[in-house]
């Protein structure tokens, strides 16, 4: 498991120990990665996280045109393996989970202990955690530094 | 009335019945629900769903059949556990005054219903 930011990381391990998730994505609506699991190569973990921030924010434009205020988590499920995406709201935005699954558990633990996920890191998350915006000029030093966290590279 | 709701009609009328439900055995996914409040269907569908399953690999490991009941006793009431058909399970909450023999009888004819 790698995190950017410390305090996320006792809320996902014990996410990882519960649900027996496979790959676990942790990023913010814009797909600015907090945390990963099971992710080996940059490229992978990059390519995951737009297309996750890109399938909930289709869900989110598709529930404005519907009417609705929002739409609720999003889960594909394959033969042997599965994918759930989860929206929730964190002091600072959206963030969204990504989690990869197989047949060691369910679409629905790994529901729950999302869930259970969010409300850990909504109580964990410091009261004076940096709210700078990301500002267009920072965000390759950003992007590196991320990267750098999250593969030890 | 859906096949679903006359099942768990015939557990919610037992007394001391606090919640019932149909759950997807392979998603935990909760597929009908007949609550009188203050339980977590969603939660509770989904640890009875990887429970049935733990026993079942259990049941297996000691050279049984799958389980036809599964009884978890505490000290507030009672869940109970029947499969019902393919891929569903009925799980029935209930408090510790419910009588538990005359559930377990609604269980098997709202299991019957559903096969």
């Amino acid at each position: 498991m790698r995190v950017v930011e410390s305090w996320v990381e006792a809320p996902l391990a014990e996410f990882l120990r519960e649900s027996s998730a496979r790959l676990v994505l942790v990023m913010t609506s814009a797909g600015q990665v907090v945390a990963q699991h099971g992710f080996s190569r940059t490229l992978d973990v990059m390519s995951a996280a737009a297309l996750g921030a890109g399938i909930m924010a289709s869900t989110s434009e598709l529930a404005r045109t519907m009417g609705q205020g929002s739409l609720g988590p999003v889960a594909h499920q394959g033969r042997t393996q599965g994918v759930f995406l989860a929206p929730f709201q964190m002091p600072r935005g959206n963030w969204i989970a990504l989690v990869v699954y197989g047949r060691e558990t369910t679409v629905g633990l790994v529901q729950l202990f999302v869930m259970r996920l969010a409300d850990q890191l909504r109580a964990a998350v410091p009261a004076a955690a940096p709210t700078a915006p990301l500002l267009a000029e920072r965000f390759e030093d950003e992007l590196n530094a991320s990267l750098r966290t999250l593969f030890g590279r | 009335m859906s096949t679903f709701d006359f099942a768990l009609e015939g557990l919610t009328r037992v007394p001391g019945v606090e919640s019932a439900m149909v759950v997807s055995a392979e998603d935990g996914l909760v597929v009908g629900e007949a609550s009188m409040g203050g339980v977590d269907t969603a939660a509770v569908a989904a640890l009875s769903a990887s429970l049935h399953a733990r026993i079942g690999e259990m049941a297996a490991a000691a050279g049984r059949q799958p389980p036809l009941v599964a009884h978890l006793e505490a000290s507030q009431g009672g869940l109970l556990i029947v499969p019902a058909g393919e891929g569903l399970l009925l799980v029935a909450v209930a408090h510790s005054d419910a009588n538990l023999g005359l559930l377990r009888l609604a269980l098997r004819a709202a299991s019957e219903r559903l096969a």
